[in-house]
């Protein structure tokens, strides 16, 4: 391929994805009667229901990764090694989510959630437990396909053999080996908590996404604002994941 | 250098059986192996060597019978609780761990210090020749290397019983070669019991003390390796073992008539009347003889020694002789065949 054919392409695609988000900032920083002004970005750090917003749903970014690989990683790891054939099974209700729309699972889990609310108080943190639901298709797959890579069974029996207990197993011989798909379902984790908006707006709880539609309709700058910060946040996020992924296997000592 | 504080103990196998739905991958294994010794477990693939291999590391577990270590029943004890080391086929290293600290694994579970696990692992490394690789990760080193450090890693805490399931058969030949030896002169060393599972005779026999010949979850025989070789118990131990030529007998009162007036002792358990005397190629020798009932039909040079193939009677008969010898052989010369007084099985026809 000729080099300025390649660099038209590469131009078109930039135009095509920088060209949208190169406007939202334009528009972000836009002053009402002409001019530039910082006020939008300012009001993501200032403005107390962003700001709640915007912590509440970093706090369920973590709480949705750390649930999301308790519950999963072990799982996997001993379906692998104790319960081969329960693979499938695994796998197919971890991709069931993906084949459910949002707003059915919504309309499911609303009853249950009163219970929830009942039980741990009303915070937007209770979405973890929907949101883990939400995310177990993609993470499933990157821990999956991460586990595939590398001969868990001998790995396992070598370190029984050495005297190591189940748990041992799990915690340091087989996740240290999964780094890459446990950052990457992290991640992928992180990107789709950040911008779930359904679940969310029809269970009442005020997350970044659900402030972000509200502030659409009475300070479209602010909303800009906080819609571009989640897509850098989330892009940049994915970044770090193609390099962590590549480093996953450093120096560790025993 | 004896790793093995506690002294060696003998492993002994009572009546193991294993089903696998309708197959049986061990039907009534007995074997006992005495403190210190190496014993191979040799067989094609599925006669259930490594079954009976990761029974005694606690890997499987057998539907009846039990494994005895040092006299004490471990049938139900966990692998992590069962004191042996093991070296797997595949590359078992922990990726994430350089040598050292792969070979230290063990040590940190039992509690060892930092300094002193440091101290013991480079002994170990040093004891396969791999000391200056001790940083490095499993990726960096070779398929023997990483081998080697697997065998360190399975002595370094001193296990009561090692247990070597095909760890040479993912390497070229001559570092294959060069690890059953080194093996060896690392097990004679350290004086584990050690328990070896390979389908490659020459392995078995190059290396141990004695060697278990297994067919369809069976132990056929038990011998060291010269006896196995030259006084095999049952025919298939004799066809699995080394080359061997079928050719027509008659035996009776413990001998064997073959190649029409040549009497040789024949071994327990042979079959009386006409049978088929198993004869090595080596025990037979070729003499150039115009009035010779064989023919030369192929001469194959393999470097000190070569491969003659012989035609008598409508069958074709393998020798093999020094190099030097055959020199004086032609293609399509006639040949007289002499079969050297080493005691023969004759086998139904």
């Amino acid at each position: 391929m000729k080099a300025w054919l390649r660099w038209l392409i590469l131009a078109l695609f930039a135009i095509y994805f920088f060209g949208p988000l190169l406007s939202m900032l334009d528009f972000s920083t836009k002053k009402n009667g002409g001019g530039r002004t910082g006020a939008a970005w300012k009001a993501l750090v200032t403005d107390e229901q962003v700001r709640h917003a915007i912590v509440q749903s970093l706090l369920l970014c973590v709480a949705t990764v750390v649930l999301m690989l308790v519950l999963l990683v072990p799982t996997m790891v001993w379906v692998r090694l104790r319960l081969p054939r329960l693979r499938r099974l695994i796998e197919f209700l971890c991709l069931l989510p993906l084949t459910i729309p949002a707003l059915v699972i919504v309309v499911g889990i609303n009853g249950v959630y009163a219970w929830v609310n009942y039980f741990f108080g009303y915070s937007p943190l209770v979405l973890t437990f929907a949101y883990v639901v939400l995310v177990l298709p993609y993470s499933y797959r990157a821990l999956d396909a991460s586990l595939s890579s590398i001969d868990v069974t001998t790995l396992a029996e070598a370190a029984r053999s050495l005297g190591a207990g189940w748990f041992t197993v799990i915690v340091r011989v087989v996740a240290p080996n999964l780094g890459a798909g446990i950052l990457s379902a992290a991640f992928i984790s992180v990107a789709l908590v950040l911008g779930e908006f359904t679940f969310a707006s029809l269970l009442n709880y005020q997350t970044l996404p659900v402030v972000i539609d509200l502030f659409g309709k009475s300070d479209s700058h602010v909303s800009v604002a906080a819609s571009l910060g989640t897509i850098v946040f989330a892009s940049l996020l994915l970044l770090l994941l193609s390099f962590a992924g590549r480093r996953s296997r450093g120096p560790k000592g025993v | 250098m004896s790793t093995s504080g506690k002294g060696p103990v003998g492993v002994e196998f009572v009546d193991l059986h294993r089903h696998f739905g309708t197959v049986r991958g061990l039907d009534g294994l007995s074997l006992a192996i005495e403190p210190g010794e190496l014993v191979c477990l040799l067989g094609p693939s599925g006669c259930g060597k490594t079954t009976a291999l990761r029974i005694v590391a606690g890997l499987d577990h057998p539907t009846s019978g039990e494994v005895l270590v040092g006299g004490k029943d471990v049938t139900g004890v966990p692998t992590n609780k069962r004191d042996m080391g093991m070296v797997f086929q595949a590359y078992s290293l922990f990726p994430h761990l350089s040598a050292a600290d792969n070979v230290a694994f063990g040590l940190k579970l039992r509690g060892l210090g930092a300094r002193e696990r440091r101290k013991r692992a480079y002994e170990m490394l040093e004891l396969v020749g791999l000391s200056v690789h001790a940083d490095r990760y499993p990726h960096q080193l070779s398929g023997g290397q990483q081998q080697r450090v697997a065998l360190a890693r399975a002595l370094a805490f001193q296990p009561s019983v090692l247990l070597l399931d095909e760890p040479l058969s993912a390497l070229d030949a001559k570092v294959r070669v060069q690890l059953r030896d080194e093996i060896r002169r690392v097990q004679l060393e350290v004086g584990t019991t050690t328990l070896f599972v390979t389908h490659d005779q020459e392995e078995a026999l190059a290396i141990s003390d004695r060697v278990g010949v297994m067919n369809a979850g069976r132990l056929e025989q038990l011998a060291a390796p010269a006896e196995l070789y030259s006084s095999p118990a049952s025919q298939f131990v004799a066809e699995f073992v080394g080359l061997t030529n079928r050719v027509p007998a008659q035996a009776r009162d413990g001998r064997a008539i073959v190649l029409g007036d040549q009497e040789v002792p024949a071994l327990a358990g042979s079959v009386a009347g006409d049978g088929l005397a198993l004869i090595r190629p080596e025990a037979i020798a070729v003499e150039p003889d115009e009035q010779g009932t064989a023919t030369v039909t192929q001469l194959s040079f393999r470097g000190p020694i070569t491969q003659v193939h012989c035609e008598l009677g409508g069958s074709e008969l393998l020798v093999q002789m020094a190099s030097a010898e055959a020199q004086q052989l032609t293609l399509g010369g006639r040949v007289r065949l002499v079969i050297a007084p080493a005691p023969v099985l004759v086998v139904p026809a």
